[in-house]
């Protein structure tokens, strides 16, 4: 449905985004997720035909965004970071104005504007000022904008941000309803809602995309062992050894804290019982145990802080699981 | 409803509800009549010294006396307040960024300029239309040729329109309103100006260039109720050239 090849866009001697290549499925939904000023934005403007990308080529659902704009603009739900509403005109106003811009009318217009307004829930605002309207409610306005022609694409800059919990979880969950039957990329701060939302994840870090790949393959990929982290009441000075004699133990670092420690198993093996059982015949004192799985915002931390990531992934991942652990 | 009349209509509405068209009509409405009512007022006096003078009943031409007047007083009001009628098109929706909304919408750009140029036009021309109450009062007490009133009001719609292409492309430029409504006052100043320079030059080339150039003589000649081609034409393509050029800058920021 949307395919980007080699997309580079530069602002004279600045390069905002460095041969971009990526693709996203009918009914497939994909995050970008990416630090400020990683290239998100600029991606979903040159695919929504605001600015031409300086070389490469991208089409949405079979159109080129250089040479066919307005039947690329006929196919996607835009929602830029900042909601485009008119702070003059009332819910209702705006929506009917947006649909007439995209050629809806009379019933279908109608139609499409009570249910999209039942949709994000605007029922008890559709005869307010935009303008007197929260910003939680604005961003939804927005977002129905995007969502009113029912376009097959939808493209949206960070949807959830500016909407309490309650708002945060209906969005998502109206965002994965849209999965199926629309394409959607979104971008986003919020690693959670990467996980909780998407098929598929692009991480982009300074104009470049440094990874690709479903949210459990991304964490599975950069993981080359098991971590289990254990905090004891007493350390005797042989404590670290007797722990690296377990058979599968790959190493043993000192935690932040006294008394814990962070031990790298091989991968594909559960040693939580042999550890346990040693600390208990020891008398250490067992404060805890656990393991340590990487989330995705270790994958994401490690892929957009570290540039030598993928020479020395084990390393970077373990600064990074430490770190966690102080937490 | 095609995209140019939804962006018509959805201009129009933010006109009336924000202050600025009742501010503004009432403000040109209100100089209107008090020009209006000085003119007046000096046909008078002048007519009742020309009966002491001469005794019985004095011919005074309106037309000569009020109108030509009155339109040509017009033009110092045109220049101030419909810079701030169009200085909000472009520039707020970059300032509100409902911009980069509009130019991702399946709508062509010379469709969005048409459709805010139309929407102010209309808006000006309304108040023209108010205006023409003055002449219909004055047909009641007095006897004049409506003819020259009618070129008059041509003159002005033009004038208007020029002054308010001009209006559009300065929104464009920037995301400050006041900027804007100053680009483009500025503009229409220099423009008038250069009149001056021209008839200093005279009669040659560069004189007679800078003198078309600026709106002063076209408009004059549509006021004294001679309708010349090239008046119009010139009215008619500094309106195409501005609107183009408006074109060209909301084009260029997609480059940016």
């Amino acid at each position: 449905m949307i395919d980007v090849q080699n997309i580079t866009k530069r602002y004279g001697h600045h390069t905002a985004i460095d041969r971009v290549t990526f693709s996203v499925a009918k009914g497939e939904v994909l995050a970008f997720l990416g630090p400020n000023g990683a290239g998100k934005t600029t991606t979903m403007r040159i695919l929504t035909c605001f600015m031409p990308a300086t070389e490469g080529h991208a089409r949405v659902a079979g159109f080129d965004c250089t040479d066919q704009p307005l039947d690329v603009k006929r196919q996607i739900g835009y929602l830029p970071e900042t909601p485009p509403v008119y702070q003059e005109l009332t819910v209702t106003e705006y929506l009917t104005f947006v649909g007439r811009l995209r050629g809806m009318t009379g019933q279908k217009l109608t139609a499409a504007l009570d249910q999209t307004i039942g949709k994000l829930e605007l029922g008890s605002v559709r005869h307010r000022l935009i303008g007197n309207l929260s910003r939680g409610y604005r961003q939804r306005v927005g977002l129905a904008q995007a969502l009113l022609h029912d376009p097959p694409v939808l493209i949206l800059d960070e949807p959830t941000v500016g909407l309490d919990p309650k708002q945060i979880i209906e969005i998502r969950e109206l965002i994965k309803s849209l999965a199926g039957s629309h394409s959607v990329i979104l971008s986003t701060h919020i690693l959670p809602e990467a996980t909780a939302v998407c098929q598929r994840v692009v991480i982009i870090n300074k104009g470049r995309i440094v990874a690709e790949d479903t949210p459990e393959q991304l964490s599975a990929r950069l993981r080359q062992s098991e971590k289990v982290s254990i905090t004891l009441k007493a350390v005797p000075s042989d404590c670290e050894m007797k722990l690296r004699a377990i058979p599968g133990i790959l190493n043993v670092l000192p935690g932040q804290a006294g008394g814990s420690f962070l031990l790298e198993c091989e991968l594909g093996r559960d040693l939580r019982d042999e550890i346990a059982r040693l600390v208990v015949s020891s008398h250490w004192g067992l404060l805890e145990l656990r393991t340590i799985s990487m989330t995705l915002e270790d994958v994401f931390l490690q892929l957009t802080r570290h540039e030598d990531h993928l020479a020395e992934p084990a390393e970077a991942m373990v600064s990074a699981a430490a770190e966690r652990t102080d937490v | 409803m095609s995209p140019v009349q939804a962006v018509i209509a959805k201009e129009l509405r933010g006109y009336f509800v924000s202050p600025i068209v009742y501010v503004v009509g009432a403000v040109f409405l209100l100089i209107f009549g008090l020009l209006s009512y000085l003119y007046v007022g000096f046909a008078g006096a002048q007519a009742i010294q020309l009966m002491q003078m001469q005794g019985g009943v004095a011919q005074i031409n309106l037309n000569d006396l009020v109108f030509r007047n009155l339109f040509a007083s017009v033009r110092i009001v045109l220049l101030i307040i419909l810079p701030i009628l169009t200085m909000r098109l472009f520039a707020e929706e970059r300032k509100l960024r409902t911009f980069e909304f509009l130019l991702t919408s399946p709508i062509r750009i010379h469709d969005i300029i048409i459709g805010k140029f139309v929407s102010v036009l209309l808006i000006y021309l309304g108040l023209l239309v108010l205006t023409i109450l003055v002449p219909t009062v004055l047909m009641l007490f007095s006897d004049f040729d409506w003819n020259p009133i009618w070129t008059g009001y041509l003159g002005m719609a033009l004038l208007g329109a020029l002054f308010l292409s001009v209006g559009v492309f300065a929104s464009a430029l920037t995301e400050n309103q006041i900027v804007a409504a100053f680009v483009s006052f500025g503009t229409l100043l220099s423009m008038w100006l250069i009149a001056g320079l021209g008839s200093l030059l005279g009669d040659t080339t560069a004189g007679r260039i800078i003198s078309y150039v600026s709106y002063m003589e076209h408009y004059d000649r549509l006021v004294r109720g001679l309708i010349d081609t090239s008046d119009l034409m010139y009215f008619g393509s500094g309106l195409v050239l501005m609107l183009f050029l408006t074109h060209r800058i909301v084009e260029s920021t997609r480059w940016k």
